[in-house]
């Protein structure tokens, strides 16, 4: 019989003014038979961290534009995006992109 | 004899010398002062920047600090002077960039702002003075660039970029700098670069955070690469909005000024698949790896949608300004003038005044008989926030004869969150609260200082 899968801790980040200001959340994601991946992520985000407003977070399934994510400071495209399994102890922080000068 | 003529030959190549830094010093001064900066109100072709050999006397002592580093050394210096920067912006990224670019020898500055020198700008604009309020900021600061090294050569455009005027004027400069404050024009920049092929060292700040990048170098992605879709305009904030400490642009535009100065002198960036973020309340920098090139981009993919500049400001749903935009979400009979407000006080009509901006921007000014309640408490619907505004709904209905519904004033600051908060009381009316009748006050507190109270300060 196959272990389940150790629970994962994440720090995620960015984006406090969506995240009642709040810099930095020290996440634990409940155990499931499969890992965790970014799209299941911004679904559990949606419904743990943002109290309102989820439109300024996300745009159908994906982040709405103006949002960068960055996992382990990567740009997120290089890991895959939205398929990308979370490994514990992953930083998934998200920039929004400023415009101001 | 001979020690007699030796003497006069040596006091008379003295004098000569002397003769001749005079005529510099001459030469130098009726330039600076003869020579009236041009201002530029549309895009003209410009004589090519002419290649200098050697560096005389006066550059090597001048620049003697920055030649003496093997990175830069007299070929990269050399290689400064040769090349021209357009500074797309001379706000609190432009100044600082042109001012250092100035400073280190760069050849040509093409400096564009549409705007003109407010008072609110000087924290950050650092190249304009009291003095120059008023003024366009391309002149302001391509004086300022001047006084602080002659031999650059300034070019001062005071127009707006725009899909008409920008390939004419990218193609004329070798590195654009991107110090704007809006999204259209940071979409049509960096379009123009790659359509013109020009690396573009683009540079943003906002709070206390800043973000930089060098975007269309050395085969990278462009912006569009990063951010194929423009956000939507309600979830940006502006400068006049959000607020911005002077210095983090401050920072961000010496950054932008060290990035073109490595890839002016040859030396090379190594942001052209990186984002370096500043975190000013921690002091932290944080460099991002990014993503290569799109194959699918539609400026600078493979197959392009985007041959040519198209309407920035309908790809973006916003103005190519950072001004605040005139919301209109009510009807005219939900909203009163501040002239009506005037006059609602004047005859002790009884009310209550709602003020909700946020409680940093009520400390700023506030009218003294409002009751603060933050837009974002309203539509969160926070708990002490609404049992203030039950309990003064309650006196105020105490306080009217009869049984007609009270009155809520809402004001902000330019009357755009007041018309939403107008919005979010009508939903409360009859559940959440007593049954009230919410108007929003127009222009708001800057109307109001404007055209009621001139000694009511403005921000």
């Amino acid at each position: 019989m196959e272990s389940p899968l150790p629970l994962q801790s994440l720090r995620v980040g960015g984006a406090e003014l969506l995240f009642d200001g709040v810099k930095e959340h020290q996440v634990t994601l409940p155990s499931q038979s499969e890992p965790w991946d970014m799209k299941q992520l911004l679904v559990w985000i949606q419904r743990n961290l943002l109290k309102e407003r989820p439109e300024l977070f996300v745009q159908g399934d994906s982040v709405r534009p103006g949002i960068l994510v960055l996992i382990n400071d990567a740009d997120w495209e290089l890991m895959g995006e939205l398929e990308y399994q979370l490994q514990d102890q992953d930083n998934v922080v998200f920039i929004s992109t400023l415009h101001g000068g | 004899m001979a020690d007699e003529v030796s003497c006069l030959k040596a006091q008379l190549s003295e004098r000569e010398e002397e003769i001749l830094a005079l005529k510099r010093k001459l030469a130098r001064l009726e330039k600076s002062h003869t020579s009236v900066l041009k201002l530029h109100d549309k895009v003209t072709n410009l004589e090519p920047l002419p290649a200098k050999a050697s560096l005389c006397n006066e550059d090597i002592m001048r620049y003697s600090r920055q030649l003496l580093l093997p990175e830069l050394s007299v070929q990269g210096q050399l290689r400064l002077s040769k090349t021209s920067v357009l500074v797309v912006g001379c706000g609190g990224l432009g100044c600082p960039l042109a001012q250092y670019l100035a400073a280190a020898g760069i050849g040509r500055l093409g400096l564009l702002d549409y705007d003109e020198v407010e008072l609110s700008n000087l924290h950050r604009q650092v190249l304009h003075g009291e003095e120059s309020q008023g003024q366009a900021k391309a002149l302001s600061a391509a004086g300022a660039v001047r006084r602080l090294n002659s031999t650059v050569e300034c070019v001062p455009y005071h127009l707006q970029l725009s899909s008409e005027n920008a390939m004419q004027l990218l193609q004329q400069y070798d590195i654009v700098a991107d110090c704007s404050d809006n999204v259209p024009t940071r979409y049509l920049v960096n379009d123009a670069c790659v359509l013109s092929g020009k690396p573009l060292v683009s540079a943003s700040a906002l709070r206390m955070e800043g973000q930089l990048t060098v975007y269309n170098y050395r085969g990278g992605p462009c912006y569009r690469c990063l951010y194929p879709r423009p956000p939507p305009p309600e979830t940006v904030t502006n400068c006049s909005d959000g607020g911005v400490l002077g210095v983090v642009p401050g920072i961000m535009g010496c950054l932008q000024a060290l990035e073109v100065l490595k890839i002016a002198s040859g030396q090379g960036s190594s942001c052209g698949q990186q984002l370096v973020i500043f975190d000013a309340q921690d002091t932290r920098f944080r460099s991002i790896r990014l993503r290569p090139k799109q194959a699918g981009c539609a400026v600078c993919g493979e197959n392009p949608t985007v041959t040519q500049l198209v309407d920035y400001e309908s790809l973006c749903g916003s103005a190519a300004t950072d001004k605040c935009r005139r919301l209109n979400l009510l009807s005219r009979d939900q909203r009163i003038t501040v002239q009506d407000y005037k006059s609602i006080l004047d005859n002790g009509v009884s009310h209550l005044l709602l003020d909700v901006r946020p409680l940093v921007e009520v400390d700023i000014c506030h009218l003294p008989f409002s009751v603060n309640i933050p837009l974002s408490s309203l539509e969160e619907r926070k708990c002490e926030h609404i049992r203030l505004l039950q309990e003064r709904i309650r006196q105020l209905k105490e306080q009217m004869a009869g049984d007609c519904r009270p009155a809520v004033y809402v004001i902000c600051k330019l009357g755009n969150d007041s018309q939403k908060a107008v919005q979010v009381l009508e939903k409360m009316s009859g559940s959440d609260v007593d049954e009230i009748t919410a108007k929003d006050i127009c222009g708001g507190l800057m109307a109001w200082a404007q055209k009621i109270d001139p000694s009511f300060p403005q921000y």
